[in-house]
């Protein structure tokens, strides 16, 4: 078990270092900051002492031990349009991002579980057949896509709910349904396949031989060991989520950190944009860590066997 | 997950395992491979199909509504947006950046993946070990960040879109690769091939390769809906095709401006994706249960 664990913080950590040096390699392809910040007609001099004050006339190898030694720090760099310190300005956004991750997340689990639970446990059955194509024409539906169609609905033309802004209750609605629609359609399906799965063991068998109430076999048996892979699907959708927030902030003009990232890359302000990869990648990793961490405490099979595959 | 393959079609209600084992895909993957094909050709035809010239602007004509006659008589099936162009031309050439972006992506990371994934496996010892690290590591990134932050510093477009797609989503490949080639590699008449003195490449490319490229197939089918999705993203953001030029992304960006005007312009494009990806993902789903029940 403490191995198992001490392999996953090395990776959490590995891939947090890939991470900061692929957007510092990409930050420094996308040519020369000062060129952007200054007026076209600067003169060299003033040019020269810009690139050296926020050092960027040093050798790129002494660059990126400057950028890893500020990232242990908690530093990553000044935003050249707001001239102030990134990781404090994606901070300040971050928890709009968590609330609406949140709560994507939360509905995406109350109805895709039980949804894929009783499809899966009657298959065949009219639910079943039903809930199979809805499930399919949800997967296919982008979530861009989603969100303006509620808009266009909803907002526009019922009048029913805000399409935009945030802080009362409800603005929150359409982005999580948004958000949600995705991981829920996914949640499902695979909720659906994990009872199939399960539902033919040979101790579902016993369990019903035995006279277990057909209910009381679903929720103690089946759902409890078909849990593991739901779980996992749902802890990679976090990933999904992350992203998608990005596209839905945008949609509802809701001002999380995945609005700020488009934002500053409109504004060419890099510095902005390596610092929302960096905390979005640290909040992935740290989801992911958590839950393997939890899987090992769940089934020590896993924790015995290496890596969940 | 072999129960969804079970799940979906394999075995008829009721548990019984099909005792005829079917030649060709099911319904469901017929049809998958119907709207993709309608889809390619309305694009690569898009010049002979479209009834206009998807650029060309009538400022008389804009947000007409779907099935309105223009100033000139002409029927815009699916209206017009705010400048006059007329939706129905552009959707079909929209279609164009979505397959092209797509197609692409799943053949560089496909054979990238291919390639390492093999590698890794063949060689096993240190080599395959530090591959498939490496592979782990690329698979916890977010993905969609990384590709925001890419295109963003490279600057829009439909070349870095192949490019950030093709380098980030070759893992997948790879670790299907890899479990393939494992279980390959220790075959008998590979053994025989390396026996006979076969030279590594041959006996990669000749007898490892026909085991390994069923699961790749599969993996690539199942990530053409996504690839479609993730370019409709990008330029959903003004970070892939660039206006004038219609894709259906950057044509839903378009219609967000118009929701309270012209409902039909976020409308069909996303209808169009909708149906597109369902398409590849039926095929996706069809293939895998009929190629590779284990690959996930």
């Amino acid at each position: 078990m403490g191995r198992f664990m001490a392999g996953r913080v090395l990776q959490a950590v590995l891939v947090l270092w890939a991470v900061s040096t692929i957007v510092f390699v990409i930050v420094r392809l996308s040519g020369d900051p000062v060129a952007l910040m200054v007026p076209q007609g600067t003169p060299a001099d003033v040019i020269a002492q810009m690139r050296h004050t926020l050092g960027l006339d040093l050798p790129l190898q002494v660059q990126y031990l400057r950028f890893l030694a500020g990232l242990a720090r908690g530093d990553l760099g000044t935003s050249y349009v707001q001239d102030a310190p990134a990781l404090p300005l994606v901070l300040q956004r971050l928890p709009y991002t968590i609330e609406l991750t949140v709560a994507a997340f939360g509905l995406a689990l109350a109805v895709g579980l039980p949804l894929g639970v009783a499809a899966g446990t009657r298959r065949g059955g009219a639910f079943d057949r039903l809930a199979l194509p809805l499930i399919l024409i949800g997967q296919a539906m982008p979530s861009f896509w989603t969100g303006l169609l509620l808009i266009l609905i909803v907002s526009v033309r019922w009048h029913l709910l805000p399409s935009s802004g945030s802080g009362t209750p409800q603005t929150l609605v359409l982005p999580s349904i948004t958000l949600a629609w995705l991981s829920l359609a996914t949640i499902a399906r695979m909720s659906r396949s994990a009872v199939l799965e399960e539902a033919r063991r040979d101790y579902v068998r016993t369990a019903h031989a035995k006279g277990v109430p057909p209910r009381r076999v679903v929720v103690a048996h089946v759902l409890r060991n078909a849990a593991i892979p739901i779980l996992t699907i749902a802890a990679l959708d976090v990933a999904n989520l992350l992203g998608g927030a990005v596209i839905t902030e945008t949609i509802f003009a809701w001002p999380g950190m995945g609005r700020l990232a488009v934002e500053a890359i409109q504004a060419r302000d890099y510095t902005v944009v390596q610092a929302v990869v960096i905390v979005g990648t640290a909040i992935f990793v740290l989801t992911t860590l958590v839950t393997d961490v939890l899987y090992g405490l769940l089934d020590p099979r896993i924790a015995l066997a290496g890596a969940p595959s | 997950m072999p129960a969804a393959s079970a799940a979906r079609g394999a075995f008829p209600p009721g548990g019984a395992p099909a005792r005829r084992r079917r030649r060709g895909l099911p319904l469901a993957g017929n049809a998958g491979i119907g709207i993709l094909v309608i889809v390619a050709l309305a694009a690569l035809a898009a010049p002979n199909v479209a009834p206009r010239n998807p650029l060309a602007q009538t400022l008389a004509d804009r947000l007409m509504s779907p099935g309105t006659r223009g100033t000139h008589g002409e029927v815009f099936w699916l209206g017009t947006d705010g400048l006059g162009r007329d939706a129905l031309s552009r959707l079909i050439y929209g279609a164009r950046a979505s397959l092209a972006v797509a197609s692409l992506a799943v053949a560089c990371s496909g054979v990238l993946g291919l390639f390492l994934g093999l590698t890794a496996g063949y060689y096993r010892g240190w080599v395959g070990a530090v591959l498939m690290r490496f592979v782990d590591i690329v698979l916890s990134i977010p993905f969609l960040l990384i590709a925001i932050a890419v295109v963003a510093a490279l600057g829009p477009g439909l070349e870095h879109t192949v490019l950030v797609l093709g380098l980030t989503r070759w893992p997948r490949y790879a670790r299907v690769a890899f479990a393939q080639t494992l279980a390959g590699r220790s075959r008998e008449f590979v053994e025989a091939a390396r026996a006979l003195g076969g030279t590594d490449v041959r006996v990669m490319l000749r007898h490892v390769l026909p085991e390994v490229l069923p699961s790749i197939v599969v993996v690539g089918t199942l990530e053409i809906g996504l690839m479609i999705v993730y370019e409709a993203a990008l330029s959903f953001l003004g970070l892939g095709v660039q206006p004038p030029t219609p894709s259906w992304g950057n044509m839903l960006a378009d219609g967000r401006a118009y929701l309270a005007t012209g409902w039909w312009l976020a409308t069909f494009p996303g209808l169009a994706i909708m149906v597109t990806v369902l398409g590849a993902n039926l095929l996706g789903d069809a293939v895998r249960d009929r190629l590779d029940p284990r690959v996930r």
